[in-house]
C-alpha cells in the first residue's frame, strides 16, 4: 500500500536546529514539515519589516537551507513551512540567493500570500466586520491604532496548490500547524474539499507531528521510561489514501512512540474534543482510534470530520503596556523568610518613590518554594536552603517600569544577607504585545489568496 | 487505597486562549471509569483554588480513555500579559497529577 511519509522537524522557533537535517539523513521521508510562528511572533516580524522592508521572515529557516539544500535537492524531499511570516517572498529571494551560492539549480520555491491583514483592517471594521474577540466578546475597532499585527490563519489548500505548481518548498505566513501535513496529503491523494473523514483525519496526523518531539517521548508523564529522551527522533506519519496512518519515528533515534505518548499529545491544547475547527475540516477527536503496530509504531483510524466553518481565525496582535521581570538567589539560613522580606523592600522603595503598583500588576514568585503550583506543590519554609526571588511588574508607563527594574541590584547590599545571582543588568520594561483571536468570513480572506511558484 | 492520580493516569497541559487546558489520561478503561466519576471539574476547581480563578470545565474522550479540562483564568492574563513564570499553564498537568482519589487495590496492579 502507498504511503507518504511526512516529518515534523520544527515544532516551534526555538526548536533543535539539527533536528530537521537528522531527519533528512535518518531514513527516507517525502515531506518535511517546519513550524516557527507562534502567535505574536508575527507582531515582532512586522517591527522588523516596519525598519527594513527585505526583512519579516524566519531568519533561522536560512540558517537550515544553507546546511541542508544540496541533501534535499538530491532526495526530492519537499518542505513546508511556515517560515515566510510576513514576508515570503523576500524569504524566497533569499533562499534562492544561497541556492546559486552552493551551484543549485532548477530549485522550485512557492509562495503563498493572503494571510496579512494588517493593512486591510481600517476597511474590514469600516464594512462591518467587529473582528470581536474570541474569549472576551469585544470588537476591535477602539484598538485599531495599537494593533501591530493582523493574519488569517490559511489552511491546506494553497499549500497543496502550490505543491502541485511543482514547489518543492512551500513558504507560507500564517497557515495552521495542521495544514502543514494536511497540505501534502490533499497534493498527493487528491481529496476532494468535502471528503472530511480524511480531511480530518490528515488533521489528525498534523496535530500529532505539529510539536515535534512532544508525540515522540518528550513532555511525556512516565520519562524515566523515555530511552535516551537526549537523542529523541522527531514525527514521521506514515499516511494511506484512505487516512489511516501509522506514527513512528527513524530507527536509531532515542524516544518513544507508544499509545500513550500520541494519546498525551492528543490531548495538547485541546478544547472541546469533538469539535477542532481548522480552515478545512471540523474534526472529531472523539473518533480517532489508536492501536500498538509494533515497536515505536502507532495506528491512527476511524477519524470523522464535519463541514468546514464560514469563518477563519485571525490572529491580531496590539500593544498593551510594558512589563518587566526580575530576581535574585536568596541561600541561607531562613531563605524563605528573607526572600519574603526583600520582596516587601522592593514594593515599600518603590511607594517611597512614589510609584504603587496594584496587586493585579505585580507579581512575588520564590521559587524552588512552591510557587508555580501554589497549594498543590508546596514545601515546608524551614527545610528550604535556597529559593529564588522572582519579582515582576505591569503598566501602562514605561518609566514607572523602568524604575521598578532600578530596585533589584540594591537588594544585594541593602537587603538580608544571602542574596546573590543577580546578573545581566537591571531588568528593562519589554512592551506586552498582546493576542486578539477574532474569526472572519471566509471568502473576505480567501478571494485575496495568492500563490506563486518560481524557479532559481 | 488513597493515592495520587499520577498512579492510573498521565497528563499533559499548555495554553488554549485565556485559559489552561490540562488532558487527563488514563492507563486502563478501569481507571477511565473512575477518573470519569471522581475527577469532577469541581474536585479540579478546588484542587487549583490557588491557581484558578474562573471556572472549570470538562471534556470526555473516551475513545483515548481521556478527560480534558479547561482552566478559566489560571493562567494570570495569560499568554505575553502574564507575569507569571508558568504563563503558559505547562506545568498544570503535572499539578493535576498529584490529586489524590480512593483507588480500589486490584487497580494498582
Amino acid at each position: 500500500m502507498r504511503t507518504v511519509r511526512i516529518a515534523n522537524g520544527q515544532g516551534f522557533w526555538g526548536d533543535n536546529v539539527d533536528e530537521p537535517l537528522r531527519l533528512l539523513e535518518g531514513g527516507p521521508i517525502d515531506y518535511l514539515g517546519m513550524d516557527y510562528l507562534a502567535e505574536v511572533t508575527l507582531s515582532i516580524m512586522m517591527r522588523q519589516k516596519l525598519k527594513n522592508p527585505a526583512a519579516g521572515y524566519a531568519t533561522d529557516f536560512l540558517d537550515f537551507a544553507r546546511r541542508a539544500l544540496p541533501l534535499l535537492v538530491a532526495k526530492g524531499v519537499k518542505v513546508v513551512t511556515n517560515a515566510g511570516g510576513l514576508n515570503p517572498r523576500a524569504c524566497r529571494e533569499r533562499v534562492f540567493e544561497i541556492a546559486r551560492s552552493l551551484g543549485l539549480s532548477g530549485l522550485k520555491v512557492g509562495v503563498v500570500e493572503g494571510d496579512d491583514l494588517l493593512a486591510r483592517l481600517p476597511a474590514l471594521v469600516a464594512a462591518g466586520h467587529e473582528l470581536k474577540n474570541m474569549d472576551s466578546g469585544a470588537p476591535l475597532a477602539p484598538l485599531l491604532d495599537r494593533v501591530t499585527s493582523a493574519n488569517a490563519y490559511l489552511g491546506a489548500r494553497p499549500v497543496a496548490e502550490a505543491l502541485a505548481g511543482g514547489a518543492q518548498i512551500v513558504l507560507c505566513g500564517r497557515v495552521t500547524d495542521t495544514a502543514l501535513a494536511l497540505g501534502p496529503l490533499v497534493h498527493e491523494f487528491g481529496w476532494a474539499a468535502d471528503d472530511w473523514d480524511r480531511l480530518a483525519a490528515g488533521t489528525v496526523a498534523g496535530h500529532i507531528l505539529e510539536c515535534g518531539a512532544q508525540s515522540t517521548g518528550g513532555n511525556f508523564t512516565r520519562f524515566w521510561e523515555v530511552p535516551d529522551l537526549w537523542n529523541v527522533g522527531y514525527p514521521i506519519a506514515e499516511v494511506a489514501a484512505d487516512g489511516s496512518f501509522t506514527v513512528t519515528k527513524h530507527p536509531g533515534t532515542g524516544g518513544l512512540v507508544t499509545v500513550d505518548t500520541v494519546a498525551e499529545q492528543l490531548v495538547y491544547e485541546m478544547g472541546d474534543p469533538t469539535t477542532y475547527i481548522t480552515p478545512d475540516v471540523v474534526a472529531d477527536f472523539t473518533t480517532i482510534r489508536l492501536a500498538p503496530a509494533g515497536a515505536d509504531r502507532v495506528a491512527v483510524a476511524g477519524v470523522r470530520g464535519r463541514p468546514q466553518t464560514p469563518f477563519l481565525k485571525v490572529s491580531a496582535s496590539y500593544l498593551d503596556g510594558y512589563k518587566a521581570a526580575g530576581q535574585v538567589t536568596v541561600s541561607g539560613p531562613r531563605a524563605v523568610e528573607k526572600a519574603r522580606l526583600a520582596a516587601e523592600i522592593v514594593w515599600k522603595r518603590l511607594e517611597r518613590a512614589g510609584i504603587r503598583f496594584p496587586e493585579s500588576a505585580r507579581q512575588v514568585e520564590l521559587l524552588g518554594a512552591g510557587a508555580v503550583l501554589p497549594g498543590i506543590l508546596t514545601a515546608d519554609a524551614a527545610e528550604v536552603p535556597e529559593v529564588v526571588l522572582r519579582l515582576a511588574v505591569r503598566d501602562g508607563d514605561r518609566a514607572r517600569v523602568d524604575r521598578f527594574g532600578k530596585e533589584i541590584a540594591p537588594l544585594v547590599t541593602a537587603g538580608p544577607p544571602g542574596v546573590t545571582g543577580f546578573a545581566g543588568g537591571r531588568p528593562k520594561a519589554q512592551e506586552v504585545v498582546a493576542y486578539w483571536p477574532a474569526l472572519l468570513a471566509r471568502e473576505e480572506v480567501e478571494s485575496q489568496l495568492t500563490v506563486s511558484v518560481e524557479e532559481v | 487505597m488513597r493515592v495520587k492520580l499520577a498512579r492510573i493516569a498521565h497528563a499533559r497541559s499548555g495554553d488554549k486562549g485565556d485559559a489552561s487546558n490540562v488532558g487527563l489520561v488514563a492507563t486502563s478503561p478501569e481507571a477511565y471509569e473512575l477518573l470519569r466519576r471522581e475527577v469532577t471539574p469541581e474536585r479540579v476547581r478546588a484542587h487549583f483554588a490557588e491557581v484558578c480563578r474562573g471556572e472549570v470545565e470538562r471534556f470526555e474522550v473516551p475513545n483515548l480513555l481521556a478527560l480534558n479540562f479547561l482552566l478559566h483564568d489560571a493562567l494570570g492574563g495569560g499568554g505575553t500579559a502574564s507575569l507569571l513564570t508558568d504563563a503558559q499553564g505547562k506545568t498544570h498537568g503535572q499539578g493535576l497529577l498529584e490529586m489524590e482519589i480512593e483507588v480500589p487495590e486490584e487497580l494498582l496492579g
